[in-house]
């Protein structure tokens, strides 16, 4: 096993130098001067010349990358013209609260997903299913950014159950109740695309998996039907599952841009939106980077529990 | 008696090469077909018998050449193919055509009869229209096929007439040689018959060559002159059909006659439980059969037997061959 | 598979159909709104900003700048469905060419694409979109290239997926050796096949592509004032969300009922297209199958271990009904071995699976008769019954081991289950029982084979573990369908051997389902022929096989090639069995008989006894019943 951790960890290393190469392609499309353009247009001639020296912007395409390649290894992701502070630090302290609401969202949805999934596979064509189905259907199409306003309006306007956006509370917060009474409007609102998605899926994965012939050899054995469902089936099932949640990660992580927008929560998401409508360049290109970057550790996270489910996978 | 099929010394290794890039290390290879070599007479039925994993699907792939050999020639009516087997299909299916095992999925889905009948003739033959309309005609009745299927989809047939489809497609083509895989094997035993005895007609009626591919020796001993048994890649006993079941030489074709459920037989287990395949990937320096082999000795373990005539053109790979 | 029939299944569906109309009609109004008598869309008006709905002049009110939101709403769907389709367009139509090629050669080309798909792939998806926009700049034509380009990757590895199945179709095979390229193949082979898939992806993501260049627009990022596509309008309206929540309420409500019309016309289109949801084959098989009887027989005078009496069993697709079985009656006495026969589509498999009501339901019904164990009727017992007996009682070996073994539970657990599900041991125990049938069945080390997956073992050694599963009960009787046609025949010989002296050993009854007289002949006591749903013929295998009294019997014996026999013309049955659904009155082999008569084809024709120890179903047999010895 922890050769195969070790082996997908090389495997990572292409992955995300193949990501800094599309990332670095995508921003040498930008028109004009890019130096300028990292600076903004209110740059002196001098600091752009400066710039341009300092990026190498003189050079070679493929040489500006391995300088930028360079510096960003050694951890010199730029600085941010916009906030003036290092991209890197603003990036990390942002990332911060993305995870909290992601990582709750996430796991909200897979089990709400999962659970809905099973129950509405066991129940096929009963009222639970119908149920289920019909609220799924909502689910998926409903923007989560209106959802997200019609939420503020009702829970946090009219009701004042909660508060109506921001991580903490300005006065007097910043304890663990505070950021949870924060955090259940935007997590449920985030949540609520993936629950659908995961739900559908595992509704047709554990049908897909009752209809196998293994499942016909462990009702001829005499299993109750209950292990059948939630031990033989589900577990087939998740080996379809699991890269599904994988993926939806990375819906919710996308998600989190309009959620954070919405909700006014100081994530990596929000920054992206402001640095692009500010032209902060460098910020963008550091925060794409080194999100993408995670977004992958993380999915070889999720190979890896899939091998330990399935030990079909070579590992 | 010219040979119409000639092949020397064909080889195939699957795997090895190396990474994405073409560097790093050299990946394991499996030597699925090593070293067939077999004529085929004009007129004949060259019978080859083995169990699923022996390499008989991947040789006869090769002949047709929808698969490039690593190694040998491919003779056809005296012109070598070899060359061109896996990189001009073309070439190979105006004088050689395949029958395939499963009637259904070797016919699209989404094409008429007559759109898959026409595909050989417009393709291979330049025909035009209204003698590509005859000829399908021709071949439709030769196969006992009527007229209206023409213009209905595979999925409306049977097994049995999806296979005589997939024959008269072949048929177009106007090859010299058939290469049948496994042609009934899918077919319940009562159309089977009817399948192999319309082959067995066809053959004269368009002097056809063929090359029949089974795991059912009964099956192969009804319709074949000449038989090869092939074992993990090798062709391991080559004689004529009447010679080879009655007085098998490699002790492989010995246990595969005896395995036959057979009315009348009582039942026995012919060898012990273990008895399986060596490891592809880690075969056996000496013959492949040897641990399965009652007459095993020393230098079975040690060296590969080679293929030698036992008399009377019966040719077995066996250091021991049983009398 | 023809476009009427996917229109029929698509009508059918409600739901869908719903959709379907909504986006007709959003569509339609989006379509007509240059004539529509709408306001100025763009005219500011700032005295009469955020007017409620249904002011004097403005159905639905003003934004804040005054301008007439059912116009804006009218014209920015416009914008989002153009928006949404042509990126879903551009996403199919790219993704799906990588796909194919990637698929259909394999190989090389295949790993690179898919390693240039799988970068893309490893970004949440929005940050490729984020970094797109930022270098081309805000505007609706980059969020609608953004868009396309981070669904590319979902297209390409779905038909790239397919494809690759396709391409090792036979049928590609022989496209190749019928003379065509490779750009033919793909286009005329290949892409038939996949534009259902292409199609049904498209249906499901246009909804989505939607929702998403309206999210961008709504970051600002995507249309920019004073053109507004539906999300700016809930952008610009969010400023103003708790003084005026109507003007974001109004194109938010809008977004979501395109996308909801969508996905159910998308989720119609997809049932109506995948031709395994057409077939019913989604529908997932309840616990034990419907039973669905009028009456039931009386009990045999003389019950054995296992009686089968007029047993029909009936697949209902739609409105169709295919009688499988169409009265099957049958014994099996304690520790006999009786081969059920016949060809596929005779129903031998079926009245296997009915005994223990494991026929999939839907669509599988047991419209008749009654299973009788030791006496006992099983089809109407509670389920907590029948499951008692199964696996316990009455055990099934099935046909392709590799199949009906669960591919993540080690052999040992899954032998272990069986024992524990119906008693109540401890685990060591149990196990210690596991190890000694795998011992039983002849295992080379069985005590490291039980931590083995299925995958790890041969097709043999796994049949084994089939035959061990289904012992360790100690049951009464075992019913084994097909269980060594899969196999090679090596093998096929061991697990038969097996069988025979484990049966004699254990003094356990077996109902062997089969196609193979030669097997029938070396294992079974007495045999049954099936055709076209019914029993055809019983008797003593010796008997039988000597001397054959229905015409069918007779011929298909003959149409078995015999080792031994030399080169020879083989024997055949003309034509083909009947289709289940539309069986012929009287006896179902007539059409197919040379000795066939009026007679035969009027009525019923009974099982009748025939001489001292057989049954036939012929009016025509042909011995004589006093023959009828072996």
């Amino acid at each position: 096993m922890a050769s195969y951790i070790l082996k997908r960890l090389l495997a990572a290393i292409p992955v995300i130098l193949g990501i800094t190469v599309i990332v670095f392609l995508i921003m040498s499309l930008i028109p004009g001067d890019p130096a300028t353009a990292i600076l903004g247009s209110y740059a002196t001639p001098e600091n752009v010349e400066k710039l341009n020296r300092d990026l190498g912007l003189d050079k070679p395409l493929f040489q500006q990358y391995f300088i930028w390649l360079g510096n960003m290894v050694q951890g010199d992701f730029g600085r941010s013209f916009s906030l003036n502070r290092p991209v890197l630090d603003e990036v990390l302290e942002r990332f911060g609260a993305t995870l909290i609401l992601a990582g709750t969202s996430l796991v909200l949805c897979s089990i709400l997903g999962i659970l809905a999934g099973v129950i509405s596979a066991a129940r096929q064509y009963g009222a639970a299913d119908k149920a289920i189905t019909f609220v799924v259907l909502i689910g998926i199409s409903i923007p989560s950014f209106f959802l997200g306003m019609m939420m503020i309006l009702v829970f946090a306007v009219n009701l004042r159950w909660l508060p109506v956006s921001g991580m903490y509370a300005i006065y007097g917060g910043g304890d663990l109740p505070d950021l949870v009474r924060h955090l259940i409007m935007p997590a449920t609102a985030l949540a609520v695309v993936a629950t659908g998605v995961i739900a559908r899926l595992s509704r047709s994965a554990m049908l897909e998996v009752l209809r196998q012939d293994f499942i016909r050899t462990a009702r001829a054995k005499g299993v109750r039907e209950s292990r059948v469902v939630w031990r033989h089936a589900l577990k087939a099932a998740m080996v379809s599952i699991i890269p599904v949640i994988g993926v939806q990660a990375g819906f919710v992580l996308s998600g989190a841009v309009y959620i954070e927008t919405v909700f006014q929560w100081p994530g990596v998401g929000r920054m992206l939106v402001t640095a692009i409508l500010t032209r902060d360049i460098l910020l963008v290109q550091g925060g794409v980077v080194i999100v993408a970057a995670c977004y992958v550790l993380f999915n070889l996270a999720v190979d890896v529990a899939q091998s330990l489910l399935d030990p079909r996978v070579k590992t | 008696m010219t040979d119409t099929l000639r092949i020397r010394d064909l080889d195939k290794r699957f795997g090895g090469g190396r990474g994405l890039l073409g560097f790093g290390k050299e990946k394991p290879s499996v030597h699925a077909v090593q070293s067939a070599s077999l004529d085929v007479a004009r007129g004949q039925t060259l019978g080859i018998v083995g169990e699923s994993g022996c390499g008989k699907s991947t040789l006869a792939r090769m002949i047709v050449g929808l698969l490039p050999p690593s190694a040998g020639t491919i003779e056809i009516e005296g012109v070598n193919y070899a060359e061109r087997a896996g990189r001009d299909p073309a070439a190979f299916g105006k004088v050689i055509q395949y029958v395939f095992q499963d009637p259904l999925s070797s016919l699209n889905p989404r094409k008429t009869i007559r759109q898959i009948l026409e595909a050989p003739l417009k393709r291979l033959h330049r025909m035009p229209a209204e003698q590509r309309a005859a000829r399908i005609a021709e071949i439709l009745d030769a196969v006992n096929l009527r007229p209206e299927f023409l213009d209905r989809y595979p999925h409306e047939f049977s097994g049995g007439q999806a296979q005589r489809i997939g024959i008269a497609r072949a048929l177009a083509a106007a090859p010299r040689i058939l290469v049948l895989d496994e042609p009934v094997s899918a077919l319940d035993v009562s159309v089977q018959a009817q399948v192999l005895n319309l082959l067995s007609q066809l053959r004269e009626e368009f002097d056809l060559t063929y090359l029949f591919i089974s795991h059912d020796l009964a099956v192969v001993e009804a319709v074949a002159d000449r038989v090869a048994v092939m074992y993990f890649g090798a062709i391991v006993e080559l004689a004529p059909a009447r010679e080879i079941f009655a007085r098998p030489r490699h002790h492989y074709t010995a246990l595969l006659a005896r395995s036959a459920p057979v009315v009348g037989r009582p039942l026995a287990a012919p060898e012990a439980a273990d008895a399986e395949l060596p490891d592809p990937l880690n075969p056996p320096p000496g013959c492949a059969f040897a641990r399965r082999c009652p007459a095993a000795t020393e230098i079975c373990h040690r060296t590969k037997p080679p293929l030698e005539d036992h008399g009377t053109g019966h040719h077995a790979a066996c250091h021991h061959p049983a009398r | 598979m023809s476009v009427a029939a996917s229109l029929r299944l698509f009508a059918r569906n409600r739901l869908a159909a719903a959709g379907g109309v909504l986006l007709v009609v959003v569509v339609v109004i989006a379509l007509l709104a240059p004539v529509l008598p709408l306001a100025d869309p763009y005219a500011q008006d700032t005295a009469n900003k955020f007017l409620r709905p249904f002011s004097d002049g403005h159905l639905l009110g003003t934004d804040h700048l005054g301008r007439d939101i059912l116009s804006r709403l009218i014209w920015g769907t416009r914008l989002s469905l153009v928006v949404g389709l042509v990126a879903s367009f551009g996403a199919a139509f790219f993704g799906s060419t990588i796909g194919i090629v990637a698929g259909y050669f394999g190989g090389r080309v295949d790993n690179w694409l898919m390693r240039g798909i799988d970068m893309l792939m490893a970004f949440p998806y929005i940050l490729l979109a984020l970094a797109i926009v930022a270098a081309l700049g805000p505007g609706l034509v980059n969020a609608l290239i953004a868009v396309s380009v981070v669904n590319i990757p979902f297209f390409a590895r779905n038909i790239r997926g397919v494809t690759v199945t396709l391409a090792h179709k036979e049928f590609v095979d022989a496209a190749r050796l019928a003379g065509m390229t490779d750009l033919r193949i793909m286009t005329s082979e290949i892409l038939p096949n996949v534009l259902p898939v292409i199609v049904i992806a498209m249906s499901t993501t246009v909804g989505w592509m939607i929702l998403e260049t309206a999210g961008l627009s709504f970051l600002g990022l995507g249309s920019q004032p004073p053109v507004a596509d539906l999300g700016s309008m809930l952008g610009e309206g969010r400023n103003a969300l708790i003084t005026d929540p109507h003007a974001s309420i109004i194109p938010g409500l809008m977004i979501f009922v395109i996308v909801m019309s969508v996905n159910l016309m998308g989720d119609g289109i997809r049932d109506a297209l995948d031709p395994r949801l057409r077939s019913g084959a989604l529908t997932r098989p309840m616990a034990r199958t419907t039973v669905d009887r009028d009456s039931v027989p009386e009990p045999p005078a003389d019950p054995a271990l296992l009686d089968l009496q007029d047993l029909r069993t009936e697949f209902r697709v739609g409105k169709r009904t295919l009688k499988a079985l169409s009265g099957v009656t049958l014994q099996v006495r304690a520790g006999e071995c009786l081969g059920l026969i016949g060809e596929s589509g005779s129903g031998k498999s079926v009245t296997a699976l009915s005994v223990m009501g494991l026929v999939a339901s839907p669509p599988g019904v047991i419209a008749g008769g009654a299973v009788r164990y030791a006496g006992q009727e099983v089809l109407g017992a509670p389920f907590s019954e029948l499951r008692k007996l199964r696996g316990d009682r009455i055990s099934y070996i099935f046909q392709d081991p590799l199949a009906t073994l669960h591919p993540l539970f080690t052999v040992g657990d899954q032998i272990v289950e069986a024992i524990q599900s119906h008693h109540a041991v401890p685990r060591a125990e149990a196990r210690a029982r596991a190890l000694a049938l795998l011992e039983a069945v002849r295992i080379p080390n069985a005590d490291r084979r039980m931590d083995d997956f299925p995958h790890e073992l041969s097709g043999g050694m796994r049949q084994r573990v089939g035959i061990a599963m289904a012992l360790v009960n100690e049951p009464d009787l075992i019913i084994a369908d097909e269980p060594t046609t899969a196999l090679d025949v090596t093998v096929q010989a061991q697990i038969l051997a097996l069988l025979d002296d484990l049966r004699r050993e254990r003094d356990v009854a077996i109902l062997f389902i089969t196609h193979d007289f030669g097997v029938v002949a070396q294992l079974c006591d007495r045999i049954a022929v099936m055709y076209a749903g019914r029993i055809v013929e019983t008797g003593p295998t010796a008997e039988i096989l000597a001397a054959p009294a229905h015409p069918y019997t007779r011929r298909l014996i003959a149409c078995v090639p015999e080792l031994g026999g030399g080169r020879r013309e083989l024997h055949a049955i003309p034509g083909l069995p009947p289709a289940v659904d539309d069986l012929p009155d009287g006896c179902a082999f007539a059409p197919r008989c040379d000795k066939a008569t009026e007679a035969c084809r009027r009525g019923e024709i009974a099982l009748e006894g025939f001489g001292p120890s057989r049954a036939l179903r012929c009016l025509h047999p042909e011995i004589a019943p006093e023959e009828a010895r072996a």
